[in-house]
């Protein structure tokens, strides 16, 4: 009753077209955008914004990333972690190299080369397909970890071998290094990943998204109609390392504050793929709620013993979580297959009709 | 239909209470020491019994002597699977209680925390790992990894391996192999090695060791090829078990095989069974229970049914590094209690306590370790202590040390240490102590 | 330049000429590493060959069924029956997971099949490790264990033992899925389940069967590799090992997985041996999927893989 659009005529084409084309939508977006830039960095300790905000934004751009190459595109990739420390990396780089670059754009620069390395690695998918894509993908992973461990040049010749973020101010206010406050980190990854989630959304509406859908469904029938599926491949490959690489570059500058090469090792990839495909696969919000799921539910079974009052051995109450969360993820895709997202979305057909039965 | 509702509603619940879940209160008379530990996971094996020694010292503190000068330890253990994100989050989360110290027992999350330190206050003790430039104090106040680094370590080796040849000069063209882990940690010793192999003319091979070391024919191959006199290891997990084997199964003396102290303990040496026969390790403590502290361990603290693991296993070498790690933080309190009164102290001045500690071979008596480990004094220049090593051997059943304290080459190590203090101390953007006006 | 030219394509070979035995014995080395590698890939090929799911918990069920064993043989089981009540064990996993995994995800796509085996990784290493501990366990079944000298190349007792293992299991299971009744029954789920349904084939017992044969191959790969590095957490970690193996040699092939675990065995030490010291040595894990990486861009679906056939 609430969610009706009846009422909603829409008399240009752009109104209809927009991304969010119901006002209670648009309202409740815009509020949920303007809370979550105000609320956390006022009202969060700092445990939550450094243990779980922080970290759930850099794991959602790259899920996005991913979610634009494997779930829009149809390219099942394991390199994301490889594609991650390219950005990392590149960024620690240019940072240290041009002390005057402003942040953002040495992020922004990082995910080009990022970008550039996944195009590269996105040949071979147009001769393999499935899971033997994934499997050379993972080519990438272990190359490109190997790469950074092996050449000094990168981590800037630092007998520690690990690259640490150098203090950085955006608008005056200092956004990485060792006196960066977690309200400011906060604040800039949830910026980017503002942004870069408005630019995934229309990518994926638009005649690029299309063609990454035709391409996942039916590839020889979209080359018959014409979508050329170099480019597209491609182009997916290198968007998506784009995003996953400044969100590598935002999880050493924002969130870790120094990392070695083992931050970045087939663990994440692998981790970036769940969240990916229990938050569903060709979703944008599915990204984030797969980010949002892997993130909040083993600090949820950490803790619950805690409130439960039991005082459970530490190894024990680990495995247990371990057990728990497999089960959780077994459980749920039972219950919706297509993720988190499409449990959204059912969420909202109800409530087109709620409070009435039909 | 009715599962997936519940399932929304149970989880977005569940996803609210998770974090908030995350506060809690210490008590006055106590001090809070969080406890990072792997008691799960690829490295259980390892730090297993670190975690049961340093709960089993804190334990006897609290038993035998009502805690340290009458202020008890209370600790929490933290799983952090050795994964620098959960490490993280545990160091976070436990901030709250008002923690003195932290001993991260991994070097990764070690890096995370050296910024975290001198903005939270909290002293980071990482005892023989860590970011080895960190023990120029002038540059890390707040950093400390007494009683010695892997610098040193791998300098002390080599000067082992040298009184075994009859004298530093005849190593000249002797080879001498490094197998070490393929990540910072296993190339630490590399520049050290290199240095010195040019400085006494041995011939040196780095062998590196893919992560997680499952599998080392190559590596062995190559070794055998060369056909070293000596063979050093910087190993972690999985790879110092198949090692050692592979080692046994070429043919190796296994008294010509040196592990370093994380890759020469009990577990390491099971699978190889009887092969693994002479092989050596270095460490900076005694292995073995003959101590009165392992008696009194013993007696207050499994007799009364609170030991942190079995009994049986006390006395592995990585359970007394858990006991020596303890009892250097206690001791550290303890000093900063001389100046600062007996209460429950904050973190700057257990800082200090860690900084003046002096552990003289008279007191190590009293705490019943004479002989367990070397007496240290750390000063503000000095994080290091530039502590000595033994030389342990696997027998079949057990280690026993087999040789006395080998100090390491100060003047080659100190000036690299200094070194790269004031390369990592400026990309954080300290800047340097002067020790003299502090006194 | 021609520096680097020479050390990679002249320097390696020269020395592969020079000492012909040391080259025995690194392809030697390789055969028996890759057999190793084979083992794993098998549990693998099986699942994937029968109902067309790709276990990413293969790698855990090798440490579940090592675990199992040593623990068993821990508690003073004479050595057969600890063998016997482990296999016992897996079929009865087998059966857990038909009916709490597949049986409910049943015809859903591959990629939530995947997830779901994901989740079971998740829940099989909380398991066996609240159930047998997370300590590193010797494991000694009497498989003799010493090294011997043939023709001057050094030979280890194990890893000869591994290597017959290996081929005699695989030598098994070619008769068995091409040769009885239920392996082409097998073989019939795995390409259409419905149609194979509908001549009735009972899909449920065929998966217990399936899944119960590839734990019982995980138990063996995994005595073979807890023998070398006792077994503890990371024998989960071999199957990442593996996978360079199943793409080389197809997904769906029993006799792909040998001759995929000897490319990618002899491949990788010989790549590491004689091209490693050029770049600072450590190079196996990458060298291993660049290797299956080129093979694949000359057959997409892997050496002995079933041609995909794909509708427009």
């Amino acid at each position: 009753m609430i969610y009706r659009e009846a009422g909603q005529f829409k008399t240009t084409y752009a109104s209809d077209q927009a991304v969010f084309p119901i006002v209670q939508d648009r309202v409740v977006v815009a509020l949920a955008v303007v809370a979550a830039f105000v609320v956390p960095p006022l009202v969060a300790d700092e445990y939550w914004l450094q243990a779980v905000l922080i970290p759930l934004l850099v794991y959602s751009l790259a899920a996005l990333g991913l979610n634009l190459l494997t779930g829009y595109a149809g390219q099942l990739s394991l390199g994301t972690g490889g594609f991650m420390a390219v950005g990392a990396y590149a960024a620690f780089k240019l940072a240290t190299a041009f002390p005057q670059l402003n942040i953002i754009l040495a992020f922004l620069l990082s995910g080009a080369a990022a970008a550039a390395i996944g195009l590269v690695f996105g040949i071979p998918s147009l001769r393999i397909k499935g899971f033997y894509l994934a499997v050379a993908t993972l080519a990438a992973q272990f190359f490109l970890i190997w790469l950074f461990n092996k050449v000094p040049w990168f981590v800037n010749y630092a007998s520690s071998g690990t690259i640490t973020a150098p203090p950085r101010t955006v608008f005056g206010v200092m956004v990485s290094g060792p006196t960066a406050t977690p309200q400011a980190r906060y604040v800039t990854a949830l910026a980017l990943v503002a942004v870069g989630a408005l630019v995934a959304k229309n990518l994926v509406r638009g005649r690029v998204g299309r063609s990454w859908m035709a391409i996942r469904d039916r590839d020889i029938a979209a080359e018959i109609i014409g979508v050329r599926p170099l480019r597209t491949k491609l182009l997916a490959f290198g968007i998506s390392s784009f995003y996953c690489g400044v969100a590598g570059a935002e999880l050493v500058f924002l969130y870790l504050g120094s990392a070695e090469t083992l931050a970045f090792d087939i663990s994440l990839s692998f981790l970036i793929l769940f969240m990916v495909i229990i938050g569903g696969l060709g979703s944008v919000l599915g990204s984030f709620l797969g980010a949002a799921f892997i993130v909040l539910v083993p600090i949820l079974l950490t803790n619950a013993p805690h409130l439960a009052g039991l005082a459970l051995p530490v190894a024990l109450q680990k495995q247990m979580e371990l057990m728990v969360f497999g089960g959780l993820i077994i459980f749920f895709l039972i219950v919706e297959p297509n993720g988190l997202a499409r449990l959204w979305q059912i969420a909202k057909e109800k409530l087109r009709l709620w409070p009435f039965p039909h | 239909m009715r599962s997936r509702t519940a399932l929304i509603g149970m989880l977005s619940a569940a996803l609210v209470a998770g974090p908030l879940l995350a506060a809690a209160v210490a008590q006055p008379k106590e001090m809070f020491i969080p406890l990072l530990v792997y008691r799960t996971g690829a490295y259980a094996p390892s730090g297993i019994p670190i975690a049961n020694g340093f709960v089993d010292y804190f334990t006897l503190l609290n038993e035998r002597d009502g805690g340290i000068n009458g202020i008890r330890v209370a600790w929490e253990e933290c799983e952090t699977q050795y994964d620098t994100k959960q490490g993280v989050e545990c160091y976070e989360r436990l901030k709250s209680k008002n923690p003195v110290l932290v001993n991260p027992y991994s070097t990764g999350i070690t890096y995370q925390l050296i910024p975290k330190a001198s903005v939270d206050k909290v002293v980071v003790f990482s005892m023989g790992y860590g970011n080895t430039a960190a023990a120029d104090g002038r540059w890390f106040p707040w950093v400390f990894s007494f009683p010695t680094t892997y610098w040193s370590q791998a300098s002390a080796v080599i000067r082992y391996i040298g009184q075994q040849e009859g004298g530093l000069d005849k190593l000249k063209a002797k080879k001498i192999v490094h197998v070490f882990h393929n990540s910072p940690y296993g190339k630490e010793a590399n520049t050290t090695l290199e240095t010195l192999a040019r400085q006494l003319g041995f011939e040196l091979t780095l062998l590196a060791v893919d992560h997680p070391g499952q599998e080392q024919k190559s590596t062995w191959l190559q070794v055998r090829r060369i056909n070293p006199d000596w063979i050093f290891m910087s190993g972690w997990g999985v790879m110092n078990q198949v090692a050692v084997k592979e080692a046994a199964a070429i043919g190796f003396k296994m008294d010509h095989f040196i592990g370093n102290w994380w890759s020469a303990n009990d577990s390491d040496v099971v699978p190889a069974g009887d092969g693994a026969k002479g092989y050596k390790g270095a460490t900076f403590h005694a292995p073995g229970t003959a101590f009165k502290v392992h008696q009194d361990i013993v007696k207050f603290v499994y007799d009364k049914g609170k030991g942190g693991g079995k009994k049986e296993e006390m006395g592995a070498p990585l359970y007394n590094r858990g006991v020596v790690n303890a009892m250097l933080s206690a001791e550290a309190i303890r000093t900063a209690m001389t100046k600062y009164g007996n209460k429950a102290l904050t973190g700057e001045q257990v800082r200090w306590g860690f900084e003046n500690l002096n552990l003289t071979e008279a007191r190590l008596d009293q705490l019943g370790m004479k002989g367990f480990t070397h007496p240290i004094k750390v000063t503000c220049e000095d994080h290091e202590g530039n502590g000595p090593i033994l030389v342990q051997q696997w027998d079949g059943t057990k280690w026993t040390l087999v040789s006395d304290w080998i100090a390491p080459m100060r003047e080659v190590v100190r000036p690299k240490i200094e070194a790269a203090a004031i390369e990592e101390g400026k990309k954080l953007g300290y800047t340097e102590r002067d020790c003299a006006k502090e006194k | 330049m021609s520096e680097i030219l020479y050390g990679v394509l002249v320097a390696p070979f020269r020395d592969m000429a020079g000492s012909p035995a040391f080259l025995a014995e690194v392809v030697l080395g390789g055969v028996f590493a890759g057999l190793l590698y084979s083992l794993v890939a098998l549990g693998f090929v099986l699942i994937f060959k029968a109902s067309g799911v790709f276990n990413f918990a293969q790698g855990v069920m090798v440490l579940f069924a090592a675990l199992t064993l040593v623990g068993l043989l821990e508690r003073g089981l004479p050595v057969v029956v600890a063998l016997v009540l482990t296999a016992l064990v897996m079929v009865a996993l087998a059966f857990a997971i038909e009916r709490a995994v597949l049986r409910p995800l049943v015809n859903q796509e591959h990629i939530i099949l995947f997830m779901a085996t994901i989740g079971l990784n998740f829940f099989l290493e909380g398991f066996g490790e609240m159930v047998w501990g997370a300590n590193v366990k010797k494991l000694d079944v009497g498989i003799p264990d010493r090294t011997f000298v043939m023709a001057g190349i050094q030979v280890n007792q194990l890893e000869l033992f591994a290597a017959v293992t290996a081929a005699v299991l695989v030598a098994v299971l070619a008769v068995f899925f091409h040769g009885t009744r239920i392996g082409r029954a097998l073989r019939a789920v795995a390409d259409d389940h419905e149609a194979a349904l509908s001549i009735g084939i009972p899909l449920k017992t065929i998966w217990v069967i399936v899944w119960s044969v590839a734990g019982i191959v995980a138990m063996v790969a995994g005595i073979m590799w807890g023998a070398k590095s006792g077994v503890q957490f990371s024998l989960s970690l071999i199957a990442l090992k593996a996978l360079p193996v199943l793409i080389l040699g197809g997904f769906t092939s029993v006799p792909g997985a040998i001759a995929g675990g000897l490319i990618v065995g002899v491949g990788e030490k010989l790549g590491e041996v004689y091209w490693g010291p050029l770049v600072g040595g450590a190079i196996e894990n990458w060298f291993a999927y660049v290797v299956a990486l080129a093979f694949l861009l000359v057959r997409p679906q892997g050496l002995f893989g079933e041609k995909i056939i794909e509708r427009v």
